[in-house]
């Protein structure tokens, strides 16, 4: 019952670093086409977050790794009936990847241009999918009691689905336009501030319609209702918004930058908490739902994992905060690498 | 075509696609680690050089093979649900353990290896390529594990209807894995002494960056040869162990069909799967197989023909399969033993430097073998003698598969053309000049 309690917050733990870490690389690669102007600028942005991309993509590995290892039978449901949708994100992470190493390969426009969209497509897709997936995960999916989808893609895409991939979306953008601020220079900084200023009130407003729209949708507030303590993940998530703007407006761009890192924790922690113990609710039957529960683990391998990621997550934070600090500082001209 | 064989084509198609980068990351870290730490101790600019003419390539190289890598783990859970929900208490455990442990390390890092050069000292960031290439052959162990686990599982019982783990050391020890992971970690070595070996064999044979290419080749010419060493050793224990655990998969891999002593290797054959037999057989070995499986001309080898027909796998293509991964194995042994004797005067060896310049895609076909084999020859089990590969697959309609399939196919082709094209560019283009002094 603990452990599977501790599993389930863990799993939140590691999709919430996803989202933090790759979040602002797909924000970059979302803005590359209207922030740069210049062949220049369009290196400085990729260079921004070429260091750190890959080692923030393995949270996702490790989330997906994760949910295999301690709730099999999430993973095999949620990767089955997604099917389409997870493919999807799966083509536009390649693309991306590759994006960042070949590019700078050949001196060709037309061999950039391709490269270029498959950086754009490749970012603004999975921040959009992984929006809709959540959304949808928080609503219910329509799956049987055998696990299987009985819809497809277009399923997904309903309102409320469409609006967490819009919430995501301005959330990712916000937050890399912020870590731009801090890494871009001159003309591209300030289209950066520009642009980060301009978003969050859009953000702010697709938020509140969010929250609004998650009360009649889902029933995520079932469980703030039982607990009313735990309103203050909201509390904090809004927190962190009102944050990003204040630190922006003072021109902080590392504090609204973290600021910003807190209200993607908190807004995955929302919706996690929310859900508990349901990890991926069917909205045909309650009974089908999988729930930390009834998808996990033995006890035996709940314990072994518990055992590696106690000892090894802290030395990855560790020497990825490492990393992070060689690459904090504004991208140098004479070290451009992609 | 149904699901099951649209997601085992699936699989193959990206599996295979990975792994023609896999093995040139876990080798060439090394390479380019040591190479680094001779410039660091000798201060020769010649091994700087080097160190950044193959870590382009090897650049490339491993950006299709982080990209293609997540193809990987997230497949069990897209094609293969119902495998993913019967066992994912061990080999979702194993799964996990790599990207914790593995390849955070390994991504991480090389992001600081690219763009640290002015970051760190010389000496850190030559540390950093070592962390890479242990943290590379790190995540081989685990994939190996689980890959292990499934051809010979162990540590398990049957419990809720799933198979959960009861002896995580069991696990981890599997002899069968531990063998397999030795096999690969070699071979992988293998292929990428061979990459270096053929493409200074190329610059040799132009007579360009002569001291430069010499010194990459005897490098990777020492570290082929004890890997190459290794691979025979380790694959003559291996071929016992299949005989003891797998023994319908030694019978497959030599269309061995009836059970009889002293029992023979055919060089070649055509096996008949219908009716049990051969239709043609070349060159037979009377009592090899015997000594492959049992070290002893007389053991008795049970044929295929005593497992019922819906236990076998694959015969042809298991077949070949193994046919071509020791054939070349053995001409591997024999190229590297012509490169020690001629390894002082490479420059006056021109046909052997053509040999080794031909040579740089055998080993890949050699190593995509031995997974065919590995796999093809497992069938018709996605875990031998638990669970049926058929009753594995996901409930997803065959045309979601279909179109995602050929999506890999279309994307996969593409990248792969692209990144063919980029390596054979820096490689044809040689290294930076040195710098003025």
């Amino acid at each position: 019952m603990v452990l599977e309690t501790i599993w389930f917050f863990l799993w939140g733990l590691l999709w919430a670093v996803f989202f933090v870490t790759d979040g602002f690389d797909f924000g970059v690669g979302a803005l590359s086409p209207f922030l740069a102007k210049t062949e220049k600028e369009k290196r400085v942005m990729m260079n921004a977050i070429g260091p750190l991309w890959d080692g923030n993509e393995v949270w996702l590995i490790t989330a997906g790794g994760v949910t295999f290892a301690a709730f099999p039978l999430v993973y095999a449901v949620m990767f089955s009936s997604l099917y389409t949708a997870l493919m999807l994100i799966l083509f536009s992470l390649i693309i991306r990847g590759v994006s960042f190493e070949f590019r700078h390969q050949i001196e060709s426009p037309a061999w950039k241009k391709i490269w270029d969209t498959c950086f754009f497509m490749g970012s603004v897709l999975p921040a959009i999918l992984f929006g809709v997936a959540f959304a949808n995960i928080f609503k219910g999916i329509p799956i049987d009691q055998d696990g299987v989808l009985q819809g497809n893609l277009f399923t997904l895409l309903n309102p409320y689905g469409l609006l967490g991939g819009v919430l995501f979306l301005l959330l990712f953008l916000e937050h890399g336009a912020l870590w731009l601020s801090i890494r871009a220079d001159a003309g591209l900084k300030d289209r950066s501030v520009a642009t980060a200023q301009k978003i969050w009130p859009l953000l702010l407003a697709v938020a509140v319609i969010f929250l609004v729209a998650t009360a009649f949708a889902t029933p995520l507030y079932d469980n703030y209702l039982k607990n009313p303590v735990l309103f203050l993940i909201l509390v904090a998530t809004v927190a962190g918004l009102v944050g990003t703007k204040f630190f922006l407006n003072k021109a902080a761009y590392f504090k609204a930058w973290f600021a910003s890192a807190l209200t993607i924790t908190g807004t995955t922690f929302f919706g996690v908490t929310g859900l508990y113990p349901n990890m991926f609710p069917s909205s045909l039957n309650p009974a089908y739902s999988l729930t930390a529960f009834n998808a996990s683990s033995s006890p035996l391998t709940l314990k072994i994992m518990l055992t590696v990621i106690v000892i090894f997550i802290p030395l990855v934070i560790g020497y990825q905060i490492w990393a992070y600090t060689l690459f904090k500082d504004k991208v140098n001209d004479k070290e451009l690498t992609y | 075509m149904d699901v099951v064989l649209l997601s085992r084509l699936q699989f193959a198609a990206a599996t295979m696609f990975h792994f023609l980068f896999v093995p040139l990351t876990l080798g060439l870290a090394f390479l380019l680690a040591f190479m680094e730490t001779m410039y660091v101790r000798t201060g020769d600019e010649d091994y700087l050089r080097m160190t950044k003419f193959w870590g382009k390539i090897f650049l490339i190289n491993f950006a299709l093979g982080i990209v293609t890598g997540i193809t990987l783990e997230f497949q069990f859970g897209t094609n293969w649900s119902r495998y993913s929900g019967y066992v994912g208490d061990i080999f979702g455990s194993l799964l996990a353990i790599e990207a914790t442990t593995s390849f955070f390390l390994e991504s991480t890092l090389i992001g600081v290896w690219i763009f640290g050069w002015k970051k760190l000292s010389k000496k850190a960031h030559a540390t950093v390529m070592w962390l890479v290439a242990f943290a590379g052959s790190l995540s081989a162990i685990w994939i190996i594990t689980a890959n292990g686990w499934m051809q010979h599982p162990v540590g398990f019982t049957i419990r809720n209807g799933r198979a959960e783990l009861s002896d995580f050391m069991a696990v981890v020890t599997n002899k069968f894995a531990i063998l397999e992971l030795i096999h690969t970690l070699s071979a992988s070595y293998v292929l990428s002494a061979f990459f270096i070996m053929g493409i200074s064999a190329y610059h040799l044979l132009k007579k360009q960056h002569v001291a430069l290419f010499t010194k990459s080749f005897r490098i990777a010419l020492y570290f082929g040869i004890v890997s190459t060493l290794v691979v025979v050793v380790e694959g003559d224990t291996h071929g016992v162990h299949v005989t003891e655990v797998q023994p319908v998969k030694l019978a497959a891999m030599e269309a061995h069909w009836e059970t009889t002593t002293r029992a023979p290797i055919h060089l070649f054959a055509i096996p008949d799967e219908e009716n049990g037999k051969n239709l043609i057989e070349i060159g037979s070995i009377p009592g090899l197989l015997s000594f492959l499986g049992y070290h002893d001309f007389n053991a008795e080898v049970k044929g295929l023909n005593d497992f019922p027909k819906e236990d076998r796998p694959p015969v042809f293509i298991t077949f070949v399969a193994f046919r071509l991964m020791v054939g070349l194995g053995t001409l591997f042994l024999l190229l590297m033993f012509i490169g020690f004797l001629r390894r002082n005067k490479l420059s006056d060896s021109p046909l052997f430097l053509k040999a080794m310049l031909w040579a740089i895609p055998l080993p890949y076909i050699a190593i995509e073998c031995g997974w065919v084999l590995a796999e093809v020859g497992r069938q018709p089990w996605i875990v031998y003698g638990l669970m049926r590969t058929s009753d594995a697959v996901s409930p997803i309609a065959s045309v979601q598969v279909a179109m995602t399939l050929l999506g890999f196919v279309v994307v996969y082709g593409l990248l792969g053309a692209a990144g063919f094209y980029l390596i054979v560019k820096h490689a044809r283009k040689g290294p930076d000049a040195p710098a003025k002094s």
